[in-house]
């Protein structure tokens, strides 16, 4: 008894990340480092660090999330994956949401997973920690979507890396915004955590809803 | 060499004043033709007479400039060649960190059309290709002709109707030359039809079409 489609290319997805290696622990080193460098920028001011730690995190979260989301596509591009792909029973769309799934299996949850240990040398008290890490949850999948829009985009470019970076990080303003809203909740009397994380989620549920049909256009658009 | 058990739904395939540009030059030009099961079709044709071209509009990745290409079913529905065919062209889809093994029961999986399963296993396959020793090995140790082999084990493991093969024999020696001919013929006794462009002769009975080339 073969395993449905999708379940089949989610777990070819985990494995090819598992054996090339790199993925989760080059994201969460390069996060680390981004977390890390900044107390060496601004000095070591712990109430200006804990004030400007969630906005911190998420910012590194962004960068990291970018890495490695170039090849999401352009390795079955390469390699005549995609072709096959095209040829399947299964709608083009359904197959780059479980890919984007699969990536930020790999990619995002482990940075999530990461964030309140790397919030701790950003001074943040318990409850932004918690936050932080909410918001991060709810956040990185529509990273992970807005990217893939661009990694759609350039898959036919050898080095599309940066013009991806490029046209994704404008989209991710709104997400960001909130993101970062609602992890500083916590750090001032005025600001509530409860709207700003609701849009957040919003956010996400839009792009999840209309990501995998730009994604699947721009691929079919890019395989002629 | 085990016979499939079953044959093809009865279909034809008719490309009806086909035409496909690459880059705003036309390669293919007002072309038609019909197949019905069991039929095989060899394109030739210099290079860059636009054999890839028609092999890739026809597998659906490129849309025509004009006319089409569609199955017709016993009842007159239509279908898109896509739907029902495999493609092999001159990338094997093979994750080079997976080993063959991995590959091939994901492509089983992706493939396969509903109400047309195969019971064969990724071993069974790799066996009948010749090459049983690879099934745990990752592709990226595979010979050229090896990863070829495992490509177009592909093919057992999904049956599908329409067989398109970009260049089929490139990177096999002898033995697996004669062995993708013995292939080619048991899908066509099953009622399957073959698209190939080749240079060398297939050694199968088949129409022929030559594509003029504008060098």
């Amino acid at each position: 008894m073969s395993p449905s489609p999708l379940m089949a290319l989610f777990s070819r997805e985990i494995r090819v990340a598992r054996r090339l290696g790199g993925g989760s622990t080059m994201g969460i080193i390069f996060f680390l480092i981004l977390v890390t460098i900044v107390p060496f920028a601004i000095g070591p001011d712990l109430n200006l660090l804990s004030r400007i730690g969630p906005a911190i995190l998420w910012i590194a979260a962004l960068l990291a999330t970018l890495l490695g989301l170039d090849r999401l596509f352009q390795a079955d591009h390469e390699d005549g994956s995609l072709d096959l792909m095209l040829t399947s029973d299964t709608p083009l769309e359904l197959i780059v949401l479980v890919k984007c799934l699969a990536h930020w299996v790999v990619t995002g949850l482990p940075l999530v997973i990461a964030a309140p240990l790397f919030g701790l040398m950003l001074a943040l008290d318990p409850q932004a920690l918690w936050a932080v890490t909410l918001s991060l949850l709810a956040g990185t999948p529509a990273l992970a979507l807005l990217g893939a829009i661009g990694a759609a985009l350039t898959v036919t470019l050898r080095r599309g890396g940066l013009l991806m970076a490029i046209l994704i990080l404008p989209l991710a303003i709104p997400v960001l915004i909130f993101g970062v809203s609602a992890a500083s909740a916590s750090l001032s009397a005025t600001t509530p955590f409860w709207p700003p994380f609701l849009i957040l989620c919003a956010l996400t549920l839009a792009t999840l809803a209309a990501a995998p049909f730009a994604v699947a256009a721009a691929l079919r658009h890019m395989s002629e | 060499m085990s016979k499939s058990p079953f044959s093809f739904p009865v279909f034809r395939l008719e490309a009806e004043r086909l035409a496909f540009r690459r880059g705003g030059r036309a390669l293919v030009e007002n072309l038609s033709f019909r197949l019905t099961n069991g039929d095989a079709l060899v394109v030739t044709g210099a290079n860059g007479a636009g054999k890839s071209t028609l092999l890739r509009g026809l597998a659906g990745f490129l849309s025509a400039y004009a006319g089409s290409a569609l199955l017709i079913d016993q009842a007159g529905d239509q279908e898109t060649i896509a739907s029902h065919g495999h493609y092999v062209g001159h990338q094997e889809g093979s994750k080079p960190a997976l080993t063959a093994r991995e590959n091939l029961a994901f492509w089983q999986a992706m493939l396969t059309l509903p109400g047309l399963t195969s019971d064969m296993t990724p071993e069974a396959a790799l066996t009948q290709l010749g090459v049983p020793q690879v099934a745990d090995l990752p592709v990226a140790y595979l010979s050229a002709g090896q990863k070829r082999r495992v490509g177009l084990a592909r093919l057992l493991l999904a049956p599908r109707l329409v067989w398109i093969l970009d260049e089929p024999l490139t990177a096999l020696d002898a033995a697996g030359q004669g062995l993708l001919t013995s292939l080619i013929k048991n899908h066509l006794g099953c009622g399957g039809m073959v698209i190939a462009a080749t240079h060398a002769p297939l050694g199968i009975d088949s129409l022929h079409l030559e594509l003029g080339g504008k060098p």
